[in-house]
């Protein structure tokens, strides 16, 4: 039994003459995750963002999570985790204050809090960190605790934008067994790399180029399509056609 | 509500873990209200006289005493001729130069009139104008008590004078600091409204932190209150302290009601945060917020009456006063603590105050967008 979770429709956005994302069409369904490709400048963040109801579409449609993109906003804002480029933890506040923070915003209970903080520092081996100042832990740390913030209020889809850039191979590693396990619980991961070992973990992935989608499929069938023996090579073909340069 | 305090705890958090902002609250104050109002005073003293002096008579020398000895000027310069004197004046050792011509005394007497020089150095108009008027009241004054000694045996009184003599209300002895330290807690108040709160959200928008809030749940009213609420209680702290202070070094108790002045006070940091949050909603960076900040602060300090009357403003400024919010509040601040004035005399302000905050702040409301 298949649930879609987002449902992308012709998607554009222009920011001018400037065509970011151009009639972008995809569905995501429950449980996937569904890597979200590209080179730089290609128009993923700006789709992401569209989905995160960051920013307004200028045509085409979407869902997400059953609600639009247009009018139910603050539906799709209940019901999604996100994780940005930029660091999104409070780094003058400790490990347990920016977990308080964001649980008390989604308006989970006091109790609740306190039940789901001991096992995230359990799971992520942070307990002994719990009053250390954000800013003083290692970048990897950090993200590995934005995810997991990111998916605290249990939501029905997390959007992770390059989530491991700068971190070492190790912790990639580790950052993805979080994922791997959000996605057994039923979170749908949503997520944008540079790396194509990454693309390789993902059940699905879809390639931007020009802010259009030229391909998606799973890793192993992208690979006959394009027959190459890597997305590496998948992605170099795709992107090697790009008219546009990096932003 | 409850999302509001979770808010609230955090800002709260951050507010006391970050030592310079502690330190502009409660530091800042202390230290602006014991060194300004003893700098900031419009009183001229000491402006650097040069005499030259052609007659070398008794008169001259009369006067030259007479000058010395008023307190206001301070002789530096003895040259023997107006070109010299000016050499002085460039090198920045003299302000004013009186020149007394050769036959001063010998006019006095036989011609029952003398003549001299004041020259001014107008670079600074204050101390120029301030000094000029000096020296023509000591001047004048000076004449009339030779006109009494020559007058022996008046039959009459052939200049009838009328004599004006006044009294200062509300500052009997006209201390200046009683009229600038209201003043300046009011200045301490607008840095506190429209720097703070700025600079704390644009960090936000720079780190990155507010994409995170802008994909959650939380409403632009909540994240607007969560993030002018302790500011506002900031404001307030810095108020109480510098009331202290006030207090405690100057004396100053004010005359009217204290509640008033803290009405007030709330209501204009409510007005100033409106302005700090309309600055951050068009700033990117915390470097572009503190310039506008500074601009718009810089106007509002210039043109609300600290240090030069708003009576004498042109026209067009008279005008810009009146949607100047820190005007009004040093006006009444004035107004409360000197004159003991009540709410009633106060009305206008309170009401024009009130307006522009909710002017200001539904501007920036407005403006503040979760979404592009």
């Amino acid at each position: 039994m298949k649930e879609t979770v987002i449902k992308v429709e012709n998607l554009t956005k222009k920011f001018g003459d400037f065509i970011a994302t151009n009639q972008v069409s995809f569905e995501v369904e429950k449980g996937e995750i569904f890597g979200f490709l590209g080179a730089n400048g290609a128009g993923k963040t700006t789709a992401m963002r569209m989905l995160c109801g960051l920013s307004i579409p200028s045509s085409g449609s979407a869902t997400v999570a059953g609600f639009d993109v247009y009018r139910q906003t603050e539906h799709i804002k209940q019901n999604i985790g996100y994780m940005s480029q930029k660091f999104s933890l409070y780094e003058d506040l400790t490990v347990k204050e920016n977990i308080r923070f964001y649980a008390g915003i989604y308006g989970l209970s006091k109790q609740v809090i306190k039940d789901k903080m001991t096992s995230l520092l359990e799971q992520l081996q942070m307990t002994a960190e719990e009053n250390s100042l954000v800013k003083s832990l290692p970048l990897g740390w950090k993200q590995k605790l934005a995810f997991s913030v990111a998916i605290l209020h249990e939501p029905k889809i997390v959007f992770l934008d390059e989530p491991t850039g700068g971190v070492d191979p190790v912790t990639r590693r580790e950052f993805w067994n979080l994922i791997y396990e959000a996605a057994e619980k039923g979170i749908t991961v949503f997520v944008t790399t540079h790396y194509m070992d990454e693309a390789e973990y993902c059940n699905r992935v879809s390639i931007m180029v020009d802010g259009k989608i030229e391909a998606l499929d799973t890793p192993r069938n992208l690979k006959t399509t394009f027959n190459a023996g890597s997305m590496d090579e998948v992605f170099l073909q795709l992107a090697r056609g790009a008219k546009r340069t990096a932003d | 509500m409850k999302r509001l305090l979770v808010i609230l705890e955090k800002e709260f958090r951050q507010v006391f873990r970050n030592p310079a902002i502690l330190r502009m609250v409660l530091v800042m104050p202390v230290v602006q209200l014991l060194v300004f109002p003893f700098a900031a005073n419009y009183e001229v003293k000491n402006v650097l006289l040069s005499v030259v002096d052609h007659d070398h008579s008794s008169y001259s020398q009369k006067f030259i005493s007479k000058i010395t000895g008023s307190g206001y000027f301070k002789l530096t310069d003895f040259s023997p001729s107006y070109n010299k004197a000016m050499e002085a004046v460039e090198s920045d050792k003299a302000d004013l130069i009186i020149e007394i011509p050769a036959g001063f005394e010998k006019d006095l007497v036989k011609e029952n009139k003398g003549a001299m020089l004041i020259a001014v150095n107008a670079v600074n108009g204050t101390k120029a104008n301030l000094g000029g008027a000096y020296a023509a009241n000591i001047i004048r004054d000076f004449n009339s008590e030779i006109q009494m000694q020559w007058i022996r045996f008046p039959k009459f009184n052939a200049q009838p004078t009328i004599e004006v003599t006044s009294s200062n209300w509300y500052n009997p002895t006209m201390n200046y600091k009683f009229f600038m330290v209201p003043g300046i807690l009011v200045t301490l108040l607008t840095m506190i409204g429209s720097f703070m709160a700025a600079l704390n959200i644009v960090h936000e928008k720079e780190v990155g932190t507010i994409e995170q809030i802008n994909v959650s749940p939380i409403t632009k009213v909540q994240f607007i209150l969560g993030k002018l609420i302790p500011f506002w209680i900031m404001g307030l702290v810095t108020l109480t302290l510098g009331l202290l202070v006030s207090w405690l070094f100057y004396n100053i108790i004010p005359v009217g009601s204290i509640a008033l002045i803290y009405v007030f006070g709330m209501v204009f940091l409510f007005t100033l945060l409106g302005v700090g949050l309309l600055v951050s909603t068009y700033a990117e960076t915390q470097t572009q917020a503190t310039f506008v900040s500074f601009f718009v602060m810089m106007l509002f300090m210039l043109l609300g009456g600290l240090y030069t009357p708003i009576e004498s403003m042109p026209e067009w400024a008279k005008w810009i006063t009146k949607i100047n919010p820190v005007a009004y509040f040093i006006e009444v601040m004035r107004m409360v603590v000197l004159k003991g004035s009540g709410f009633a005399d106060v009305k206008v302000q309170f009401f024009s105050v009130l307006g522009l905050g909710i002017f200001f702040n539904t501007w920036a409301v407005i403006n503040y967008r979760k979404r592009s």
